[in-house]
């Protein structure tokens, strides 16, 4: 069993953070597990996209033409890889920086505002952590409980006084397409 | 010990280093800066040797300097880094003195770009330098399988007082994945009897560590040792992985990144009924020749994948020497191929695709050049 998801945006949004946060949770899970980044030069804007598969056995290619499920965090990454999605696939996009919806009718796809969700939390930098919330309740590779205890886990102790608004971005990021449902 | 999340570049590091790495020598250059990186911030904690040379040129001599005390050292670099070092390494080979070389390829010639590529197989497994040898060359294809190889590559190279490289691409030294590290082994504290060590009253006669032999019948001589250990390493250092080997009618042969987007594609060829089967070197250098001559007699076909214009190609060329017919698939300047690509290849093979007339490099080409 595998499932390959790619998170993309610009640089800044914390796209690679949040695919090696799936990672180490799928390390912990006792998965096999391969993060590939791929980014410009700039460091900030530009393209920031990371490859996330997790798989049972050994991972052959660590890249993928089509994934199962792609987060979208703003509209060039929107227009990139929503042809890719694999059919019968789930599309999270960040509809705080995007101005239209997915127009593929065989993939599941949802809208969530992001940045408004992270900025009513306090902080617009939690907004990669709402978009992987939602990307869990739409696709149940991982319980939410795994990524909270992987934080946990694996933050350095000097962060873990952020913790507690990363876990509540977590959940409001999966809240919010319960709400919607 | 546990698994943890590891990048690529940064395990190979802390691989050298609980191997007992003594000393390194390098210089930046993506993709592989976070080793050095790594090595700038661990070394001196452990209070050993670091320094970030004033360029390539000057890393690989300051390892070559150090290696004659016996001490476990290295350097990493990339394909334009590797390039400048070439002098240095031949050097160290001409003195009989171990080293570990890291090889992170990227796209080329020249600047080329960052991406990952395969495109220095011929420099490294058939040159490495000016000279009569041969580099013992380790090619990993995970995270975990770089450090295996990083820590052997130190031992193989004392083994047999040459170079061991470790040689990837630049996707394998950026991804993450989970990897174990072996516990830390102390620095050595005992030195061969042929190293410069400082005399201290301990030995009567100097060591002299050359590569000059003026004499050409000594360099002969010198030359003829060489070979000897190399055709020791050729009998007992060769390996390599197989998956869905055992009744394989059709082999796919690739190493490191091109070697596991390979294995995707032979997992979809046999959800699909064909019976592939993929070889991966993992010593480039010795390579498995007569493993792979003595396949020919029970396959129809092989295909070669590399991320370059054919160069481990040839070296499967010449094992199956025209037994049965052999096929070509490459991606060049840093692309990446996808399975589906290789998959279409492996389809077209099985269903009638191979032919022992011209040269497969020939083939690719023209199936290239009618999809641009």
């Amino acid at each position: 069993m595998q499932t390959e998801i790619i998170i993309a945006g610009f640089g800044g949004q914390g796209v690679l953070f949040a695919g090696q946060l799936l990672s180490y949770a799928a390390m912990d899970a006792g998965k096999e597990v391969t993060w590939i980044p791929s980014y410009g030069p700039e460091m900030r804007g530009g393209t920031a996209n990371c490859t996330v598969v997790i798989s049972d056995e050994e991972i052959g290619s660590p890249l993928v033409r089509h994934p199962q499920a792609v987060i979208a965090m703003n509209l060039p990454s929107l227009d990139k890889y929503e042809p890719l999605v694999k059919s019968g696939g789930v599309l999270i996009v960040n509809a705080s920086m995007v101005n239209r919806q997915p127009t593929r009718t065989d993939i599941h796809w949802v809208m969530v505002p992001g940045n408004e969700i992270a900025e009513e939390l306090g902080d617009r930098r939690m907004t990669n952590m709402v978009m992987l919330g939602a990307l869990l309740a739409n696709l149940p590779i991982l319980p939410l409980e795994a990524l909270i205890q992987t934080l946990e886990a694996h933050l350095p102790a000097r962060h873990h006084r952020l913790l507690p608004l990363n876990v509540e971005a977590l959940k409001r990021g999966a809240e919010y397409l319960a709400v919607k449902a | 010990m546990a698994r943890e999340l590891l990048k690529g570049n940064e395990a190979i590091a802390e691989a050298a280093i609980r191997a007992g790495l003594q000393a390194y020598f390098g210089y930046p250059i993506t993709p592989q800066t976070e080793l050095l990186e790594w090595m700038s911030k661990r070394m001196p904690e452990l209070g050993r040797a670091f320094v970030q040379a004033e360029s390539e040129l000057a890393a690989i001599n300051m390892v070559y300097g150090a290696a004659c005390t016996g001490a476990r050292v290295m350097t990493s670099s990339s394909s334009p880094g590797i390039s400048l070092m070439m002098e240095g390494i031949s050097y160290i080979i001409g003195t009989e003195v171990p080293a570990v070389l890291v090889d992170v390829m990227r796209g080329g010639p020249g600047l080329g770009n960052i991406a990952p590529a395969q495109s220095d197989y011929n420099q490294i497994v058939h040159g490495g330098g000016h000279g009569d040898y041969h580099l013992i060359v380790l090619a990993p294809a995970s995270v975990q399988e770089a450090v295996d190889l990083t820590v052997l590559a130190f031992d193989l190279a004392e083994k047999y007082r040459t170079v061991a490289v470790v040689l990837l691409d630049g996707s394998l030294g950026q991804m993450m994945e989970p990897a174990e590290l072996p516990p830390m082994r102390p620095v050595k504290t005992t030195f061969p009897e042929w190293a410069a060590t400082g005399m201290m009253g301990k030995r009567e006669k100097r060591n002299i560590l050359t590569s000059i032999y003026l004499n050409p019948p000594d360099e002969e001589q010198t030359n003829l040792r060489l070979l000897r250990r190399w055709q020791e390493v050729e009998a007992s250092e060769i390996r390599f992985k197989e998956y869905f080997m055992d009744d394989a009618r059709y082999v796919v042969v690739g190493f490191g990144s091109a070697g596991r987007v390979a294995l995707s594609a032979v997992r979809a060829a046999r959800a699909e009924g064909i019976p592939v089967g993929l070889l991966r070197p993992v010593t480039l250098s010795p390579f498995p020749y007569e493993h792979i001559r003595k396949l020919a007699q029970r396959v129809e076909g092989f295909l070669v994948v590399e991320m370059n214009a054919g160069q481990m190609l040839e070296d499967v060329r010449l094992a199956v020497a025209g037994q049965k017919p052999v096929e070509f698939y490459g991606r060049l300047g840093g692309v990446m191929p996808f399975p589906d690509e290789i998959l279409s290849e492996i389809q077209r093979i099985a269903s009638g695709g191979l032919t022992l007339e011209g040269h497969p490099r020939e083939r690719w080409l023209q199936r290239m050049n009618g999809k641009n």
